[in-house]
């Protein structure tokens, strides 16, 4: 239990609590839930020395959000750069700071990404929901109050531990943060059958441009459209990353908060690292599809996690 | 049963089975269920069976590709069906009525019987609940007779209160919470899915038969039904 707690001041447009997400209950309709950039968000609780998969704020465009705290309190923050500002002062992510009372920190606007990952002594206390605190708005479950809401002014955080062990972000580590050319690794599904040859060179050799429409659900790609042979299939278990089409041609990247089953066809699935960079692409951001195996996305991955060994 | 194995994902495989939407695949997709887990063990992240498929999310930090393709043929060899028979039996209480169903009319004037006759064909079938998805509780339910078969609504609902009872095609579901939603709304229930799957353990689990029972508003009221309009939550 915390020694003091910190003030929502003023509410930004969307900050979620998440944790590593809800899982072993996705048979039940549960969605997964949990913070769309998994990487800085685990780089949040590192810098604090804090285990990897502790609930966290997850903070999107900012938008004024406003903390104030009632005590000293060394807190972490990683991922995007949403112009943060503490006590007035410009406040660069990716380091553990101390929040001090009387102080403020402050949310302005993206600079560079989209979502950027608050950590907590201990980890934010919320309570659990089926062995998580992700809050999934859909689903009304999890975040501070169970009803899967964002932060509100006046909500109270409150953090789990009470000492914290600062570390310094690693010079060689690197954070899903987009610029210049953005390349979203793929692995190829059955279904990719059901895409002409054309759609399918057309799917890896065009840029596609991140639509307004996203969210922690599903990002709309718009770009020349995919033509498949199927209008839909029979509903079917949906993993992260899964890049389904609608007749429109027109991808769906489905993200942490998607259903657990639908009935598009699909041409794939991002690799986890690839949906954290796509997280984090404003609307506008310009991807390449790019294939790999599953078998090499698996190395990569292994490798990425080994980050934090 | 046939069994092919697909690429969903970097750490996950769809199991499929059947290619088509039978009563008959349910044995066989929870006998496959049963085994996959057991096979799997702590290594399994989560597993979603549906219609005709399985879907496999495997931990890769410990079970490479190979070894998770491995251990599904090996886990699913000489699987036979389980019987589907002792699956529950349901009894849903629905207030049919237009007030929170506004496509009971609708539906019963494109298929030109009266309302009450309607009421009468959709309670008169045990529904297999086939999957479970969309949202928490959520059941995937069929057939619906093939004359009542009425599809999605052009412009899905922005709102759909908890406890709606509508038909799709030939399917047919009782959405748990509010959402959005395309399906023809024909009556409310008061039992709540939602709170069953909150707790982990839904009232339905794929292979039940549900088999809904028109009531009327009083006895909707009594179950603590809320009797709000639809088009008033809109």
């Amino acid at each position: 239990m915390s020694q003091g707690s910190i003030i929502v001041t003023q509410a930004g447009p969307l900050a979620l609590v998440q944790d590593g997400g809800r899982f072993g209950v996705a048979h039940l309709g549960f969605t997964q839930g949990g913070a769309a950039d998994w990487i800085s968000y685990r780089w949040a609780n590192w810098l604090l020395g804090n285990a990897l998969d502790c609930a966290a704020l997850e903070i999107v465009m900012g938008g004024n959000l406003t903390l104030e705290s009632d005590v000293s309190v060394c807190l972490a923050l990683a991922g995007a750069d949403l112009g943060a500002e503490l006590g007035g002062k410009p406040l660069a992510p990716n380091a553990p700071f101390t929040l001090r009372p009387g102080q403020s920190l402050t949310f302005r606007q993206p600079k560079a990404g989209l979502r950027a990952y608050l950590a907590f002594p201990g980890g934010l206390e919320a309570p659990e929901v089926l062995g998580s605190k992700a809050c999934t708005a859909r689903e009304q479950i999890g975040g501070l109050h169970e009803d899967g809401k964002p932060l509100t002014q006046g909500d109270q955080l409150t953090w789990q531990g009470v000492s914290v062990l600062p570390q310094r972000f690693p010079a060689d580590a690197r954070l899903p943060i987009p610029s210049g050319r953005c390349h979203l690794p793929m692995v190829l599904g059955a279904q990719a059958a059901h895409f002409a040859g054309r759609s399918l060179y057309q799917a890896f050799n065009q840029p596609w441009t991140v639509d307004q429409r996203a969210d922690r659900m599903g990002i709309r790609l718009t770009g020349q459209a995919l033509k498949s042979d199927v209008g839909g299939v029979i509903s079917e278990g949906i993993p992260l990353g899964a890049v389904q089409v609608p007749p429109d041609g027109q991808p769906i990247v489905l993200l942490n908060d998607r259903q657990t089953i639908g009935g598009y066809p699909r041409i794939g699935a991002l690799t986890p690292s690839a949906c954290a960079l796509l997280a984090q692409c404003l609307p506008g951001t310009e991807i390449w599809l790019q294939p790999i195996s599953a078998t090499q996305a698996q190395s990569a991955h292994r490798q990425q996690l080994s980050a934090w060994a | 049963m046939k069994l092919r194995l697909e690429t969903a994902a970097m750490d996950a495989l769809t199991v499929r089975l059947f290619d088509t939407i039978d009563e008959g695949n349910m044995g066989w997709i929870m006998a496959a269920d049963t085994a996959l887990r057991r096979a799997f063990g702590e290594s399994l992240i989560d597993l979603v069976p549906s219609y005709t498929t399985l879907l496999v999310h495997y931990d890769c930090r410990v079970l490479d590709f190979a070894e998770a393709t491995s251990r599904i043929r090996a886990s699913l060899s000489g699987l036979t069906p389980v019987d589907t028979h002792n699956g529950r039996l349901h009894d849903i209480p629905v207030w049919y009525d237009a007030s929170v169903g506004p496509e009971l009319p609708v539906v019963a004037q494109r298929i030109g019987i009266s309302v009450d006759a309607l009421i009468a064909r959709h309670c008169g079938h045990d529904y297999c609940v086939f999957a479970l998805g969309f949202a928490p509780g959520y059941g995937f339910m069929g057939l619906v007779e093939e004359a009542l078969a009425t599809p999605r609504l052009k412009t899905p609902r922005q709102r759909v209160a908890a406890g709606s009872v509508g038909i799709a095609e030939r399917q047919t579901a009782i959405y748990p919470l509010l959402s959005p939603g395309g399906w023809n709304i024909l009556g409310r229930t008061a039992v709540p899915l939602f709170e069953y799957a909150k707790r982990g353990e839904p009232l339905f689990q794929p292979g039940d038969k549900v088999r809904f029972k028109a009531i009327d508003k009083a006895e909707f009221e009594a179950a603590g039904g809320d009797t709000t309009p639809l088009e008033e939550r809109a």
